[in-house]
């Protein structure tokens, strides 16, 4: 007798609606263009999806029971784990959530200092995002190399910032960590004057490309209305020409002193989208210009807020920001005590991919694999 | 789809795009800017002084047993996330608290160097170490650091971390300063109080009255409308929650 054969990682034939055989074929959850752990049961009629369901839980870590067990600063490094590429921003809705809370003001600088940290998030996850997309259409080495040598220049200004690259572990209640170094502004002022150059040359090497139309125009678009019934949002819901950004729409922290534009899209393809990604940089380096520019001095945290023994009062607060892959938000329950008795996170890589399936039927299963990176996701945010 | 407004010959983005890729190819020859890989062991990148990774215990003075800073208040213990500091108190033969760590471990493989023991601490005695090259043939053992591995001296915080130790060491030194301070005062008031006791006599000056000023509490609440009720317990029930 042989060992059992795990029969659901094999293609298999299964049944379709109207009696048809259909291949049955298990993507991921180790394929490179999963993006992580992420598996989907594809149906195929031939090499059209006709079905296709998608399988969580791989990088499941439990991260919102272990907060409701963790006191409230202790669950800030693990919100760096959340969207692992960008940390700060998710520093930044928690601390948000628990700063409406406890109705926790928060200093001028520190409110600038979480803009331009939250910019460069943008920059580095939209930047990372152009290389991931570039190798799931088969381009693996080059853009993304070129995308992960700029990354690593604002990744220096983190570990020079937070003194880590990507589990920067910043933000506190009622203000950031620390100060910056000497000569970190200027640092940070050269990066982001240099960074269009960079972009220009990534442009030019991408959006023209007619490898890259054929495989991303038209491919994966859905009517805006079906996007909002899903709750996606962030840029695949700008891409298809809804304005929505929670930078205008809340205008939290200080964005409503910062003039920039929120790009959109007319189609809803996955052309849109990377095109989407790459006008936010452009209004992201504007934002971050004007934030360093005029960086006021003072504290960078409220001296009122205790770090240890922190204990919120009795009530719930959900809190929520434009991260770089959507809304972001953090939904808490007080009970008085030292730690949440709720602690939810609204995570936007879990719900954008929602309606994967509905914007993979009917095509083929090589377009499954550009869809899925079009909606930029990230393993440890849709799993938690 | 709309047409495009204007013609393209194909294969154009194409040749645009193998253009950027030549100027990057070639530049990584050359440019400084594109020469970006460090052979690793052979060469180091400095690190940023902000810069953290495991934690480490300082120790004031030449010798890690007596000069170590930490007085096992298990402070850092208590706020650490994933629980990866263990800590006993060292006591006398009388179980009085000798105020210095019998055993300190910190379980390298299970501390994600977030840096909030360091953060937490109100003895200065944890900072965060730039020491990145831990790996180990033994898994358990050797990634259990003690507190002979993690004490460290403040020669060596010094060097890594140049202002925050320099910070560390003005906030000491103000301290002692203001506990010289307050030494002096004290001599200089016991000094005065024995010299105004061999004046005149002691007397109790401040001794409170016997009796007691304090009225009886008022201890019935108020439960008007609530008498026809069952108590729910014992507790009298606050005026806010009656019906």
């Amino acid at each position: 007798m042989s060992a059992p054969v795990d029969s659901l990682s094999q293609p298999r034939f299964v049944a379709g609606d109207n009696g048809d055989r259909l291949l049955q074929v298990s993507l991921g959850p180790q394929h490179p263009s999963t993006h992580g752990v992420f598996r989907m049961n594809v149906d195929l009629d031939g090499e059209t999806v006709v079905r296709l369901k998608p399988v969580f839980g791989y990088l499941h870590r439990n991260h919102e029971k272990i907060a409701e067990s963790a006191t409230y600063l202790g669950s800030i490094p693990y919100t760096d784990r959340l969207d692992y590429i960008c940390s700060l921003t998710n520093n930044w809705a928690y601390a948000l959530a628990v700063e409406k809370l406890a109705g926790i003001e928060v200093p001028e600088r520190a409110e600038y200092l979480r803009i331009i940290t939250a910019e460069l998030t943008r920059l580095i996850n939209h930047t990372a995002f152009a290389g991931f997309i570039l190798g799931d259409m088969g381009a693996w080495g080059s853009a993304l190399m070129y995308a992960f040598r700029e990354r690593e220049k604002i990744l220096d200004l983190f570990e020079d910032l937070t003194g880590a690259r990507m589990m920067c572990n910043y933000m506190r209640f009622g203000g950031c960590r620390c100060d910056t170094p000497e000569g970190w502004v200027d640092r940070a002022k050269k990066v982001v004057a240099e960074y269009p150059a960079f972009l220009d040359e990534l442009e030019q090497l991408l959006l023209g490309n007619e490898i890259l139309l054929a495989r991303t125009r038209d491919v994966g678009a859905l009517p805006a209305a079906t996007l909002l019934d899903g709750g996606i949002t962030g840029p695949l819901l700008r891409a298809a020409g809804c304005a929505y950004d929670v930078r205008k729409v809340d205008g939290y922290g200080l964005y409503s002193r910062f003039k920039f534009r929120v790009p959109l899209g007319g189609h809803g393809d996955c052309y849109d989208r990377i095109m989407i990604r790459f006008l936010e940089m452009r209004e992201s380096l504007a934002i971050l210009r004007e934030a360093l520019d005029t960086l006021p001095a003072g504290p960078v945290i409220n001296p009122k807020v205790k770090v240890r023994a922190f204990k919120p009062p009795v009530g719930e607060a959900y809190a929520r920001i434009e991260g770089p892959k959507g809304e972001l938000g953090f939904y808490l329950v007080s009970d008085g005590s030292p730690r949440p008795y709720r602690y939810r996170v609204r995570p936007p890589s879990f719900i954008n991919l929602t309606l994967l399936e509905d914007m993979c039927l009917g095509r083929d299963l090589a377009d499954v694999v550009v869809i899925l990176g079009s909606i930029d996701i990230v393993l440890g945010e849709v799993d938690r | 789809m709309s047409a495009a407004p204007k013609w393209i010959p194909p294969g154009i983005g194409l040749l645009q795009g193998l253009a950027v890729t030549g100027k990057n190819f070639i530049g990584s020859f050359f440019r400084a800017d594109r020469m970006t890989t460090v052979q690793y062991p052979e060469e180091r990148v400095t690190l940023s002084p902000n810069s953290r990774n495991i934690p480490f215990l300082v120790f004031d003075g030449g010798d890690p047993d007596t000069g170590l800073r930490c007085v096992a208040c298990g402070i850092c213990e208590k706020e650490c996330p994933p629980q990866c500091i263990y800590i006993v108190l060292d006591r006398d033969e009388n179980g009085k608290s000798l105020k210095r760590p019998k055993v300190f471990d910190i379980d390298a493989s299970v501390c994600m160097n977030c840096g909030i023991c360091a953060e937490v601490c109100p003895f200065d005695s944890i900072f965060m170490d730039q020491e990145y090259e831990l790996s180990s043939a033994d898994r358990f053992k050797g990634l259990l650091f003690d507190k002979a591995t993690l004490a460290k001296s403040a020669t060596y915080h010094a060097k890594i971390r140049p202002l925050e130790a320099a910070a560390v060491a003005e906030r000491k030194r103000a301290e002692e300063a203001k506990r010289a301070a307050a030494q002096a005062a004290k001599e200089a008031k016991a000094k005065a109080d024995a010299a105004k006791k061999a004046e005149a006599p002691p007397t109790i000056s401040n001794a409170r009255p016997a009796g007691g000023s304090a009225s009886p509490p008022d201890l019935s609440p108020t439960r008007s409308g609530q008498e026809s009720d069952p108590p729910k317990s014992t507790q009298p029930t606050a005026p806010e929650e009656a019906p």
